[in-house]
């Protein structure tokens, strides 16, 4: 048994190098979080349910580095996204920008919330008026004593 | 009352147009904002002759098609022998940018399926492919005499991309 273990201790110590290849040094920690924050937003071309944070792409991995380049450069995230933006339009934002053609997209849900809401409140008072209590008829009482009393 | 039990209908048939319409879209087709805008502009090494280079600005006045390929990518390869076969037309030139590749790779591969590029730039780390939006290898650009991009093709040019879309707009670009 200490033996197996001695043996998986070894075996894992030689693939630590290979692993440590994997990560890349981090230069600046403070440039790699803005990074991080930023990407987190925009979509990657390639894989494009993947966030350009997450995916493995290589156009992903070229634009987190451009990206980086960029903050070091003393670029602001507008400025980056600007850069993106002009390249490979709108569809890299997760957040679409608010304009004539998002108009749809953006105020869409709050106008079928409001079409919903007066088709319910016609509804409902159109419901109220069919079922409003109505005064037997003398005949209907009259009926209706005969019936209880069976 | 009856009017308002076939709204969830009519939203339905709305609904399901949409996502119809939907199926016959490529997802992957994504406007390209850099259409009718200038060509960015570039200085890459040439792929033959690392010493000389190309430029975009070298291309004004004539109407010209970009193309970026790899070795490294699969779609390119079956586009490929359209290229040459299309290049022999001399219809329209092709330029070649060979990005995010070696230099010998390229060589060899251009020795080996023909060259259909007038002349192949080389952009060693895919930065100028960056400025151009590319993300799907091949991508092409037929840009006019004014520097000013008209069509983009991302994925291989196909037979039907090529007569129905390439060689109309260059006619009339030609005019």
């Amino acid at each position: 048994m200490k033996r197996v273990f001695i043996l998986i201790l070894v075996l894992v110590s030689l693939t630590a190098p290979a692993l440590a290849k994997e990560a890349k040094p981090v230069e600046d920690p403070q440039i790699e979080q803005r990074m991080q924050a930023l990407t987190q937003q925009l979509r990657c071309l390639v894989c494009q349910n993947e966030t350009l944070a997450d995916s493995r792409a290589d156009l992903a991995e070229d634009l987190r580095k451009e990206i980086r380049e960029q903050m070091k450069a003393g670029k602001s995230d507008q400025e980056i996204i600007a850069f993106l933006t002009q390249r490979y339009g709108d569809f890299v934002l997760y957040k679409p920008p608010v304009k004539a053609t998002t108009y749809l997209l953006w105020f869409g849900p709050f106008v079928l919330l409001l079409g919903g809401t007066l088709l319910l409140y016609r509804y409902l008072k159109h419901r109220r008026e069919i079922i409003q209590d109505q005064p037997l008829t003398a005949a209907e009482h009259k009926r209706a004593d005969e019936l209880l009393r069976g | 009352m009856n009017r308002l039990l076939l709204l969830p209908l009519i939203l339905f048939v709305v609904l399901a147009g949409f996502l119809l319409i939907g199926l016959f879209r490529d997802p992957h087709e994504i406007p390209s904002p850099l259409i009718n805008r200038s060509a960015p502009d570039f200085q890459l090494p040439q792929l033959q002759q690392a010493s000389a280079t190309f430029s975009a600005k070298d291309m004004r006045g004539e109407v010209w098609l970009l193309n970026f390929w790899g070795t490294w990518c699969v779609a390119c390869r079956e586009e490929h022998p359209l290229l040459v076969q299309y290049a022999k037309t001399g219809v329209v030139p092709i330029y070649g940018v060979d990005y995010k590749d070696q230099r010998a790779a390229a060589l060899q591969w251009l020795d080996e399926f023909g060259n259909p590029y007038t002349l192949t730039a080389f952009d060693v780390d895919g930065r100028i492919s960056i400025d151009y939006g590319v993300y799907g290898a091949p991508e092409s650009y037929l840009i006019d005499r004014n520097g000013v991009i008209r069509f983009k093709q991302i994925g291989p040019i196909t037979e039907d991309v090529w007569q129905n879309k390439i060689l109309p707009l260059v006619k009339e670009l030609n005019q």
